[in-house]
């Protein structure tokens, strides 16, 4: 065989079957790990600070594969807080548009789940729904650290299946 | 000689508790506004309703507060923002909220309206179609590259927009755009009753709760002119000092965190969550929402309550030194000296006070003077003046310290008797105040026969963001994040 004469074709069964034992073992080490972007869409800083609990070692919320990215482009699931504002409704479709498929919304806090206190204002449209699709609801003003941690497991399992 | 005294001595009065308001012909604004410039008189907050613009100012000197108003009944008023720098984002809001325009004023763009609602100026009487996006037009200086940051913005920061020019690595200009965060609040107060309302007061700012509904109380308790009973008195000292504590361990953490020193950074985060969970086990909840209400509090300190956070003071307590020890070592305190650096004379004209102001030499807390319930402790409160962020990491901490002393004193003596004072549906005008973990908030409200009429709550915000645009200037672009941690820049709860 001469250096210049162009490579053999692969054997496309031999290449499928990698791709599936690659996907495999992808799915298998990285499957149990997420990646969440937080959106604020309006919160009053509560539910931000009891995220920022989950970063304590009481707590410890990258042991489990969960760990906060800078970026929607980054991200597997959007985690998003606050009553959306129609000032913020733009940013928030924008962040999801960014977002690579599969991706999952998350209202975290009863303003993102339904408006909370602020629906029927005039500046509110409602919850996170009203603007993206929405697969989970964590309730509560804000939520504390252990049912966010909770609520964010869930997704966790139904994505490692 | 005109001074801030001769104007208002011949104005026609009206009650506004615990002080007086001052009825100013326009001509008369002008020249208080003028005469509040020259003694040094800070802007506070600057508001409206549907027929008037009102303003509080403080003298430092000797501690007064002057309310007046105008009539801005013919859609317009003197604009105070050519004299006084501190009045321009305030003046951009009235116009989105009540459509008064400031005649004169220095910048009129929008505010909080970004042209997305349905209707403009939602306050006024009678509102009007919505408005055109405004476009942000800058005086950006030639060949200087543009960053736009926001308003989603890092991780778990709250939504703002700023706009940068740089020169290099140097930040030229700064300009900050918020109002993402509107949601209405002041629309959703009006025509409820203040027990109602309360909830709206105590998710201005989540992590100001406890200020802003102590802050909302006492003005309904002003305006009503009934006072809470010693107990529930001593325990809305005892939450809002946990609240300072709490607020502060987020901020060194925070700081610490973008300062790259992990061990304080996770210190300060651990002592936050044991103090957390007592508040929990004391009052029902983590941040103590909902916690205060008119004419007292909303429920007894729970039986374990009093030992759960004196368990966490003492953690804290033991754990302080070494924080401070860390903030003394070089390896912290050579990233945080010289950083955001505030002039004194800067801060003080922008009514700033809290942590940030009382780093640059603005030595006002309103415990001392406009919270009568705070004397028997007497708190004691520290003043730096090298402005930077290792000034207020210090500040902090001294803080926290005496916030410890506050809590043990409040719960070591706690009165006995009722919680909360009946009230009746009256009249009034009041003002009240809290101390923030920014710093001040004031709140005011006018009651008709027990439902608000109208209110305003100032968060310390408004002056901390026109601060912070001076302080980025000049500033290397690597530096925002931890600036914006150092000033501990909110913005909900002056999105309103």
């Amino acid at each position: 065989m001469s250096p210049t004469s162009p490579p053999e074709p692969v054997d496309p069964a031999a290449l499928d079957s990698l791709r599936a034992r690659l996907d495999e073992a992808a799915q298998t080490r990285l499957g149990r790990s997420l990646a969440i972007r937080h959106i604020n869409t309006g919160s009053c800083n509560g539910c931000e600070l009891e995220l920022r609990a989950l970063h304590t070692a009481l707590y410890n919320l990258e042991r489990f594969g969960l760990r906060f990215v800078d970026s929607p482009l980054h991200a597997d699931v959007l985690l998003v807080t606050g009553p959306l504002t129609r000032n913020l409704k733009a940013a928030l479709e924008q962040a999801r548009g960014a977002t690579p498929e599969p991706r999952w919304v998350v209202a975290m806090g009863d303003c993102a789940v339904d408006g909370g206190v602020f629906r029927g204002s005039y500046a509110v449209l409602g919850g996170a729904g009203v603007a993206v699709p929405v697969d989970l609801t964590i309730r509560g003003c804000p939520p504390a650290p252990a049912m966010i941690l909770a609520g964010l497991r869930t997704l966790l399992e139904a994505n490692s299946k | 000689m005109t001074t801030v005294k001769t104007i208002i001595r011949d104005a026609p009065v009206e009650v506004c508790r615990p002080w007086l308001r001052y009825d100013l012909r326009h001509d008369a604004w002008t020249s208080l506004a003028r005469a509040a410039a020259t003694e040094g008189q800070v802007l506070l907050a600057l508001w409206a309703d549907t027929m008037k613009v009102h303003a509080l100012f403080l003298d430092h000197a000797d501690l007064t507060i002057v309310a007046v108003s105008t009539s801005a009944a013919d859609g317009w008023y003197p604009a105070l923002s050519p004299v006084l720098p501190a009045a321009s984002l305030f003046e951009r809001m009235i116009h989105d909220l009540w459509g008064h325009r400031a005649a004169g004023a220095t910048d009129m763009r929008g505010w909080l309206d970004h042209g997305a609602w349905l209707l403009s100026h939602p306050m006024a009487t009678r509102p009007g179609p919505p408005v055109q996006p405004d476009e942000p037009h800058h005086i950006d200086p030639d060949d200087a590259m543009i960053l736009p940051l926001g308003p989603i913005w890092g991780p778990l920061d709250e939504a703002a927009h700023l706009r940068l020019a740089l020169d290099g690595p140097w930040i030229l200009q700064a300009e900050v755009r918020l109002g993402f965060t509107h949601k209405g609040t002041l629309a959703l107060m009006q025509g409820k009753s203040p027990r109602i309302a309360a909830r709206f007061a105590a998710r201005l700012s989540g992590d100001a709760t406890v200020a802003h509904s102590v802050a909302f109380a006492r003005a309904t308790e002003a305006a009503m002119e009934i006072q809470a009973p010693p107990r529930a008195v001593a325990l809305r000292i005892a939450m809002m000092e946990i609240e300072r504590v709490a607020g502060h361990l987020d901020t060194l953490g925070e700081v610490a965190r973008l300062a790259e020193a992990p061990v304080a950074r996770s210190q300060c985060g651990l002592l936050r969550e044991t103090l957390l969970r007592a508040s929990d086990t004391a009052f029902g909840h983590r941040l103590m929402m909902d916690c205060v209400v008119r004419g007292g509090v909303a429920a007894d300190i729970a039986t374990p309550g009093p030992h759960a956070i004196l368990r966490a003071l003492g953690d804290i307590a033991s754990q302080l030194p070494g924080i401070r020890r860390l903030h003394d070592a070089p390896s912290l305190s050579s990233r945080l000296v010289g950083v955001g650096r505030a002039g004194g004379a800067l801060a003080a004209s922008l009514g700033v006070g809290g942590v940030a102001g009382r780093a640059s030499g603005v030595a006002f807390d309103s415990r001392n003077g406009f919270m009568p319930e705070y004397s028997r402790f007497a708190p004691r409160v520290a003043v730096r003046h090298d402005g930077d962020a290792a000034a207020r990491q210090h500040l902090r901490i001294f803080e926290i310290e005496e916030s410890l002393r506050l809590i043990g004193a409040a719960l070591g003596d706690l009165p006995d008797g009722p919680v909360t004072v009946a009230l009746a549906p009256v009249s009034g005008e009041g003002i009240g105040c809290a101390e923030s973990v920014r710093g001040t908030v004031w709140h005011w409200l006018r009651l008709d026969h027990g439902q608000i009429a109208a209110v305003f709550p100032a968060d310390p915000g408004w002056g901390l963001w026109k601060l912070a645009e001076r302080v980025l200037e000049h500033a290397v672009a690597d530096d925002i994040d931890l600036i914006r941690a150092s000033l501990a820049l909110p913005a909900s709860g002056m999105d309103l």
